[in-house]
């Protein structure tokens, strides 16, 4: 078997593609106009900023006066959450829905605010990785200012029914936000259809560069400005554009969203494959719906080996994956997804996400699906854990 | 995150993977929940650690400085073994991040839960000798 390098964690991180960094360069050394310069180089900056924002919106069904350019998804996150915090609380609400799986930009932003007099109520997960808009429903009070479910979970993949709650929180008149960050780009994404009030997305996720966001302000909701100074973004993020991020963004948006049914067609298979595969190994479970899951994504929990073990000998194979192992978080605690979704602590170390993108082939599935049993088998005769299991002893 | 190359040698080839069948003393500590158990199997001649073989469930950190203890104390006396500290082990494997040199407490205390179990084996209090073992905090 010969050694191949395959990128399985594209929900960590993507490569700049050709097309979005030929489209960039033209801004670091010609067209390197400050956006709010008079002349024409800066009026060529500032027509670049505006294009990339018009396709920005067009991928998400918005208008482009509600596309707001950050430096990063948790950046958005921050800003929609905090922002809306304190724009409500000026009419005595004070109190968010969340889920108790959003990524750490959502739930430490949260966490922050129960310290300043905001109540939080999290909302739970089914075992399949999904929330009930009922249980959304049951949550919102009178005084509460804002919902924030995530479109799809970073770890497991799960997409939530954002429509069902998007309705729910237009009804009962609470403000909606999602985090959409592992969402953009490989489901179809409408915010005015859906009735999304808040959106947040990254580049770095969609083959732009790292370092650029954006958040989708609906028309009528007026954030307090996030950086004060001048007058960029409609003054309410002050701060001269990073033309050259911005640019590379919208060609990015643009490419991921238009042909998303096609990709899909050929990435599901290949990841089902890798599943079905994975899952002939005893003691394997797949985490997170089956059906209702990002395109590329699969969590597969190992029993009887540890994540960071796993990750290190598929790196010596030259695959590059992720895991919701304590220990690549540097705490003693497994993943809050995992745990979420009702996985003993023990069953958590011991999981591996890959998420892969179109360019994952067929061969490469093969040898993925050769790499992982011998890897799997060798870290499991050397464990004690798994020792104990065969002989059906208790390991806890 | 960053593993010294001596670290990945250790975790990519590690030593003295496996069991004894007839240890004089074998140790164990650590629990799945927190993420690493090492288990370690001593055989003994006259005071002397003829061999040590060990299996971990754990990080990379955890099988290495597994491995790495086991080398430290082959063929030394007990009382040199009983002389391991987690640093001796940190500094022969060029170092750990920060976050992982709980891994090489727990590979000290394996060494001494085994050797604890020797003694008990003996029919000789282990306590005074090996001192208490230190399980990972939850």
């Amino acid at each position: 078997m010969e050694k191949r390098f395959i990128y399985a964690d594209n929900a960590a991180t993507t490569a700049v593609s050709e097309e979005v960094l030929n489209a960039m360069l033209p801004y670091f050394r010609e067209a390197y106009g400050n956006a709010s310069s008079i002349y024409k180089l800066g009026r060529d900056a500032q027509k670049a900023v505006e294009e990339a924002r018009e396709k920005v919106a067009a991928a998400l069904g918005a208008d482009p006066k509600e596309i707001f350019f950050t430096s990063c998804g948790s950046e958005s996150d921050n800003w929609a959450i905090k922002g809306t915090a304190e724009l409500m609380a000026k009419r005595g609400k004070k109190h968010i829905i969340t889920s108790v799986f959003e990524h750490h930009a959502v739930l430490h932003t949260c966490e922050y605010l129960e310290k300043h007099g905001f109540e939080v109520t999290y909302v739970p997960v089914s075992d399949k990785g999904l929330i009930d808009p009922e249980d959304v429903r049951k949550a919102i009070r009178d005084d509460t200012a804002l919902v924030t479910i995530m479109y799809a979970n970073n770890e497991i993949g799960t997409i939530q029914p954002i429509d069902e709650i998007a309705a729910i929180c237009k009804e009962k008149k609470v403000i909606f936000h999602t985090d959409a960050v592992q969402a953009v780009g490989h489901v179809d994404i409408d915010v005015h259809k859906q009735g999304i009030d808040m959106l947040s997305l990254s580049g770095h996720k969609i083959h732009a560069q790292k370092g650029i966001g954006a958040l989708y302000i609906r028309k009528g909701i007026t954030l307090p400005n996030l950086i004060h100074g001048g007058g960029q973004e409609r003054a309410k993020r002050a701060g001269t554009e990073n033309v050259p991020a911005i640019v590379g963004l919208g060609v990015a948006i643009e490419a991921a969203t238009k042909n998303i049914a096609e990709r899909n067609a050929v990435i599901i298979p290949r990841r089902n494959r890798l599943i079905d595969g994975m899952l002939k190994l005893p003691y394997t479970r797949l985490n997170g719906d089956r059906e209702k899951r990002l395109p590329g994504n699969l969590n597969i929990s190992f029993e009887g080996i540890e994540g960071e073990s796993l990750l290190l000998m598929l790196d010596m194979n030259g695959i590059c994956g992720s895991s919701g192992s304590a220990c690549t978080s540097g705490s003693l605690d497994p993943s809050h997804v995992l745990l979420s979704i009702g996985l003993k602590h023990e069953i958590a170390h011991g999981s591996l996400r890959l998420s892969i993108e179109d360019d994952v082939t067929d061969e490469d599935v093969d040898y993925i699906l050769e790499v992982i049993p011998k890897v799997v088998e060798r870290l499991r005769s050397m464990s004690p854990v798994w020792e104990k299991m065969m002989k059906g002893e208790k390991y806890q | 995150m960053m593993y010294s190359e001596k670290v990945l040698d250790h975790f990519s080839n590690p030593r003295n993977v496996g069991e004894i069948e007839d240890a004089d003393g074998v140790g164990e500590i650590g629990n799945a929940k927190c993420g690493d158990i090492m288990k370690m199997y001593l055989k003994i001649d006259n005071g002397i650690i003829t061999d040590a073989k060990f299996k971990t469930f754990g990080c990379g950190a955890a099988v290495a400085t597994s491995s790495m203890a086991t080398e430290l104390i082959k063929g030394k006396s007990i009382d040199d073994a009983l002389k391991l500290t987690n640093q001796a082990v940190v500094e022969a494997l060029d170092g750990l991040p920060a976050v992982k040199i709980h891994c090489s407490v727990l590979a000290e205390q394996a060494v001494r839960s085994a050797l604890s179990d020797y003694y008990t084996r003996q029919g000789i209090d282990p306590l005074p000798i090996v001192g208490e073992i230190h399980e990972p905090e939850e």
